[in-house]
């Protein structure tokens, strides 16, 4: 039943997606209006679906696979909420579309969605520690979709072929200064999640420590050139891109691995 | 009771032609000579039109007539290259030209302000009525609409705006910008005023000739630098604009690329319009660096037109459905015209609602 209030939001996301494939291939596109409408209504179902999974479990909806992909659209989707009208980042709504979509498409198609067979004990350290690491995803994705578009009007720029998209992108500088700040909240919330993971009372698998840290390490490294100033703006916003790949093949691997050696 | 519009523009007049047109008449004299009920005097650089409503018909030849400022020319001489549009065409016509889907730059803005303050002065004389009251509110919304839902005022189409809109885009506002202007030709005065205009405040000018850079930088409110000392500003810069007539490039990779190495995080606009070219082209591929010759900024103006261009379509269908709609309720307000004849008090109403 739940899985309906998940269908109805990926309509959403999709019609988002859609209705801006429409408007830029003829070349109109009026921003804000109907993709942050689209976006609201699927994040208010994703909310819904994540709610009602919540209380059937009697814990936060982080149990399998299904659920963490469904966690991780949902942080995309408040983020974009939150950041997206106040940095004018409207267009960012047209980015943030196709990743909902792929990550909620994928969560219903693939089998994924595996009930443990008995009920998990809550575990409020390992709860806060899966959502805030999921946040931090969730901040580290709108730094990559702002890195896509940075690259994507730095390219035409530089080649001298503006198209239709190049007039609703931000200012370059102003989509720098969106990117950064992104990166230090994804830091800080990443920071706080791995910090709580060793609070859990489990064992931490060796492997996932090391890769966590792994992105973190990378993460840093690429605030810490930016504030230095060894990186230019565009390397930085490539370095988004390929550090959320990272942070996603991680997650994957978490999730993964906690299903094959469920916790005690 | 006829709606039409005569008139000529540069589709069908060049500037000799439609120079004999201009100044002589205005919108109440054509409604006393002409014998028109309403009427209102559309001129423009590129246009002059006669929106005008009578019970009779009234020839293109009585409208030249009155427009003509040789009153000892035969008419007939000029009648040709007007054009005349009646009823749902000159409706139609209108809507286009409000639009600026009629103008020689597809898309600009003057016009509707052009047709704004004609209609105002047509009111204010007490040449236009009702009729030309409903047609020309109608003819903003319809302008308005276009304007908002297409993209037909997207993107700049001239070298000016175009480099000032390159640099909003590189870097929103203008006002913290430090603009660098070598070389002070008309054209890099143009482009410098025309970044003043949209909030640049830091220029230094930079010229051989210290008198000229003295002259333009007190034009554009900015100060002079040295000529000698332009390289060690590129270092604190973000927009360079020049134009000198040197035979050489001035700027080359090999020379900037020190230089950027102390600015890795802050975009270098440069906007190079001299011929033979100030600013090697391979300066280009350098990080951080948007480098735009003369041809590129008119590459950039044509693309700009293109997208114009593209959207006339969804422009014309919009413009569509109002003239159909505008008709109707001129229909539907001809009806009531004709029941209130019948019955006084019925028209005064409609009169008033149509007003409204």
């Amino acid at each position: 039943m739940d899985r309906y209030l998940l269908v109805v939001s990926t309509v959403c996301f999709l019609a988002a997606l859609v209705h801006t494939a429409i408007e830029l291939r003829a070349g109109v596109f009026r921003p804000m209006r109907f993709n942050f409408f689209a976006v609201a209504l699927g994040f208010i179902f994703q909310t819904a679906f994540l709610s009602v999974r919540g209380h059937q479990l009697g814990r936060c909806p982080l149990t399998n696979l299904f659920e963490v992909f469904i966690f991780l659209a949902w942080s995309v989707a408040a983020i974009y909420m939150l950041v997206g009208p106040g940095y004018r980042l409207s267009l960012m709504g047209a980015f943030t579309a196709p990743l909902v979509v792929l990550l909620q498409g994928f969560a219903l198609i693939a089998p994924i969605d595996v009930r443990h067979p008995a009920k998990l004990p809550a575990n409020p350290w390992l709860e806060f520690h899966a959502s805030i690491s999921l946040v931090a995803y969730g901040v580290f994705a709108l730094a990559c979709i702002a890195g896509v578009m940075y690259l994507v009007q730095e390219r035409q720029l530089k080649t001298h072929q503006l198209y239709s998209i190049f007039y609703h992108l931000p200012p370059l500088t102003d989509l720098f200064a969106a990117i950064t700040r992104l990166l230090w909240w994804g830091f800080v919330l990443y920071t706080l999640g791995i910090v709580s993971g060793f609070f859990t009372g489990h064992p931490l698998p060796r492997v996932q420590v090391v890769a966590a840290i792994g992105v973190w390490l990378l993460y840093a490294v690429i605030l810490q050139g930016r504030h230095l100033r060894w990186l230019a703006p565009k390397r930085v916003a490539a370095l988004c891109i390929i550090g959320f790949s990272a942070a996603v093949t991680l997650l994957w691997g978490i999730t993964f691995t906690a299903e094959m050696n469920p916790l005690p | 009771m006829n709606l039409f519009c005569i008139g000529l523009s540069h589709h069908t007049a060049n500037v000799a032609t439609r120079e004999q047109f201009v100044g002589s008449a205005t919108a109440e004299s054509i409604v006393r000579e002409a014998g028109c009920t309403e009427a209102l005097l559309l001129t423009t650089c590129n246009r002059v039109e006669v929106y005008a409503v009578s019970h009779k018909r009234i020839s293109t030849d009585e409208i030249a007539r009155c427009l003509m400022r040789k009153i000892d020319t035969d008419p007939h001489d000029y009648a040709r290259p007007f054009y005349r549009y009646e009823a749902d065409k000159c409706v139609q016509h209108l809507f286009r030209v409000a639009s600026a889907l009629d103008s020689m730059v597809v898309g600009e803005s003057e016009i509707l302000g052009q047709a704004k303050k004609a209609y105002e002065s047509a009111r204010k004389s007490g040449a236009a009525g009702p009729c030309l009251h409903r047609l020309f509110q109608r003819a903003f919304r319809v302008a308005k609409q276009v304007r908002t839902h297409t993209e037909i005022a997207r993107g700049a189409v001239s070298a000016g705006s175009v480099a000032v809109d390159l640099a909003q885009r590189i870097f929103g506002k203008l006002g913290d910008c430090k603009v660098l202007v070598l070389g002070a030709g008309e054209t890099s005065e143009r482009t410098a005023r025309a970044l003043v205009s949209r909030g640049a405040r830091d220029l230094r000018v930079s010229n051989r000739s210290m008198d000229r850079a003295c002259e333009l930088a007190q034009a554009v409110g900015g100060r002079t630098a040295p000529f000698e000392e332009w390289p060690t500003q590129c270092r604190e810069i973000d927009i360079l604009i020049t134009s000198t007539a040197s035979e050489t490039p001035l700027l080359t990779r090999d020379k900037l690329a020190p230089m950027l190495r102390e600015r890795l995080d802050r975009p270098l606009f440069i906007i190079d319009i001299a011929v033979p070219r100030d600013v090697d082209p391979s300066v280009n591929e350098l990080e951080g660096v948007y480098l735009y010759d003369i041809d590129s900024i008119r590459s950039v103006a044509e693309q700009s037109l293109a997208l114009r261009r593209q959207q006339v379509a969804a422009a014309e269908a919009i413009i569509a459905e109002h003239v159909t709609d505008f008709a109707n309720s001129i229909s539907q307000g001809l009806h009531h015209a004709a029941r209130a004849t019948e019955h006084p008090s019925l028209g005064e109403n409609s009169l008033q609602a149509s007003e409204l």
